[in-house]
């Protein structure tokens, strides 16, 4: 995405507040009718961001552009945005129609115009016979659901929304993520969404920008960022990654050769990152990456003699850890249990890790 | 013990306190009644018998009528004033980032332990000084300051009570400051101001010493009365006024702390608009 078609541009945004950075030299691009989502723990700045972009909170330097537009200077009810704030702040004193009208004032609507327009929303959120209702009176599942009317009847450019299944159940919030990727893919405007949840952001995002004190790592799409992260927090914060420390030993056009600890001479991809030989880096394998057997494997590039620590059985699929000579903590391995029977498992057996050069991942850390 | 657990179980001696300490409270103040109904112009025992003479003497008497009139006068004007400067008060000190705070609203809550004789000699000095004349615009001057307090300890569990966040969802949905304290924060601390109009408006008409100090030749009721306690003839009288006073009192004190009874609760799912 270069930055000529970005529809929300955010160029070296700093943020202070009082002595503390809340954020730190930001840059990303959001493009037009893309899910974005902004992750990370909590803290990171995350939600601080957000909120600049609907103008609750100023920057401290750099400049914000929506559609072409810089919003410095700009008021929360001028911008064209609209949020969904994370206890959806509904009006407490109005019901259900009027939380969803409100914003409609301004444009001096006739009254049937008004209601019609009104109808329509309700009808979207699957909520049609809730308009007399009192907002108060809702599940917090069907609040959020009038959040986002309100917010959508404006019709927006983009909408923010702040953890907005945060205070939802499991059940309900995984159903209310098919929903709300759903709505986005009908009204097609661009949601930017904050989200401590990794697997909510992986399910949801076109593109997600990983965030960590106040820094964004890593701008990607759900797929890359899983597979190719930059660096070991990226990794380390989506999904569970293991860790062996190396030394390239040569590298040869896209491939790199490296000593492993535990692992012995492993070759992999070079992907982005510029290595010389000589160089320490970090060898990043997913957990589900690795086979698992009892033999020695034939069927791929590498294999390790390891030791069996731990197992834990999640039904589907089954988490282990082993014990390999020369690497310090234990390897994660994550294994379907397609040929499973109800037997028990001796889980302090010597059992074998094997893996291909195509799933190493090389990061350099600073 | 029984059933009851430790924290709720039933304390003798504390129900003894609680009953003598409402005995001692009220039983002074229940003598007014009692003997505004008593057929004798002596306030003693034994009750001579029932009567309603002094509470239809009253009628007749154009003073008593005419200082009624000048509490009332005072009272609505002070409610006002102070609950609309409450109002800003409490905005700005559960809103803002305001420095200080601490102490501003230490400030603000003095006058409720100043001694109102001092306020009360301070504000007369002052006002002299400026020459102004007493009238009962510096009574309604000086009831402001004593009910502002009040005003603003009514309020701020109004404006702490709900998030704020539906502020900023109002301006999100593109109302103004102007507009969004109209459609948003007004109704939704509505209750809170129309208990603080009673409250300020009960402490007004009641106030004794800055009406003193700052009354002209118009006499408030409680100055009124003051002045009438030298004739023995109609005291009985003043006994049904003040038996009024208090059963009107109580009732708007009652309806202000029923009305703002759920202030503080932890969700607004119970928060009444109108």
């Amino acid at each position: 995405m270069t930055q000529d078609n970005a529809f929300i541009s955010i160029r070296h945004v700093n943020k202070f507040f009082g002595s503390f950075q809340a954020i730190k030299n930001v840059s990303m691009d959001i493009g037009h009718g893309e899910f974005f989502s902004l992750l990370g723990p909590s803290g990171c700045g995350k939600t601080t961001l957000l909120r600049m972009l609907a103008g609750f909170e100023a920057v401290s330097s750099g400049e914000i552009y929506i559609d072409g537009q810089p919003m410095s200077g700009v008021a929360p009810h001028h911008r064209p945005v609209n949020m969904v704030f994370q206890n959806y702040a509904i009006f407490p004193h109005l019901n259900v129609r009027d939380n969803i009208a409100y914003g409609l004032r301004k444009l001096k609507l006739s009254r049937s115009n008004r209601n019609e327009m009104v109808d329509e929303m309700l009808e979207l959120i699957k909520l049609p016979e809730y308009g007399d209702r009192k907002a108060t009176q809702l599940s917090g599942g069907q609040r959020q659901r009038i959040a986002l009317a309100r917010a959508l009847i404006l019709k927006p450019k983009v909408l923010l929304l702040d953890e907005p299944l945060g205070a939802l159940d499991k059940k309900l919030r995984e159903q209310m993520q098919l929903e709300l990727r759903a709505l986005q893919r009908t009204v097609g405007i661009t949601f930017v969404f904050v989200t401590h949840d990794q697997e909510e952001a992986l399910t949801l995002s076109d593109r997600i920008a990983v965030m960590s004190e106040g820094r964004d790592l890593q701008v990607d799409t759900p797929t890359r960022l899983y597979e190719n992260p930059v660096n070991s927090e990226v990794a380390s914060f989506i999904g569970t990654m293991n860790f062996f420390d190396g030394v390239v030993t040569s590298i040869k056009g896209d491939t790199v050769v490296i000593k492993v600890d535990g692992l012995g001479e492993v070759s992999a991809p070079a992907g982005k990152v510029s290595l010389l030989a000589g160089d320490s880096v970090s060898v990043a394998i997913r957990p589900e990456k690795f086979s698992l057997t009892d033999e020695k494997p034939d069927d791929v590039q590498y294999c390790v003699k390891g030791h069996l620590d731990n197992a834990a059985y999640l039904g589907e699929r089954s988490h282990y850890y082993v014990r390999v000579e020369g690497v310090s903590q234990p390897v994660a391995v994550s294994a379907q249990n397609r040929n499973r029977t109800g037997e028990a498992e001796d889980r302090k057996r010597p059992v074998w890790l094997g893996w291909d050069s195509a799933a190493v991942v090389v990061l350099k850390d600073d | 013990m029984k059933s009851d657990t430790y924290i709720k179980r039933s304390n003798r001696p504390l129900q003894f306190y609680a009953v003598l300490f409402l005995i001692v409270l009220y039983v002074p103040v229940l003598f007014l009644p009692l003997f505004s109904f008593n057929d004798s112009i002596y306030v003693s025992f034994p009750l001579k018998g029932f009567t309603f003479q002094w509470y239809l003497e009253l009628l007749d008497r154009e003073p008593v009528w005419a200082s009624l009139m000048n509490s009332i006068k005072v009272a609505v004007t002070t409610s006002i004033i102070a609950t609309g400067f409450g109002i800003f008060a409490a905005k700005a000190i559960t809103r803002y980032r305001l420095p200080g705070r601490g102490p501003v609203v230490g400030f603000i809550m003095l006058p409720l332990v100043v001694p109102g004789i001092i306020l009360g000699v301070a504000l007369l000095v002052l006002i002299s000084q400026l020459g102004i004349r007493l009238s009962l615009y510096t009574v309604t001057a000086g009831h402001v300051i004593v009910c502002l307090p009040f005003a603003i300890a009514t309020l701020i569990p109004r404006f702490e009570g709900f998030d704020k966040s539906v502020e900023e969802a109002s301006a999100d949905l593109g109302e103004n400051a102007w507009w969004t304290f109209w459609r948003v924060t007004f109704p939704i601390v509505f209750p809170g101001i129309l208990a603080s109009l009673l409250l300020t408006f009960t402490v007004s008409f009641d106030e004794f010493i800055m009406a003193f100090f700052l009354s002209g030749t118009d006499a408030t009721l409680p100055i009124y009365i003051w002045g009438q306690l030298r004739f023995p003839q109609a005291f009985p009288s003043i006994l049904a006024m003040a038996s009024i006073i208090l059963v009107v009192s109580f009732i708007l004190v009652f309806l202000g702390q029923w009305i703002n009874r759920d202030a503080q609760s932890e969700s607004l799912e119970s928060t009444k608009n109108t």
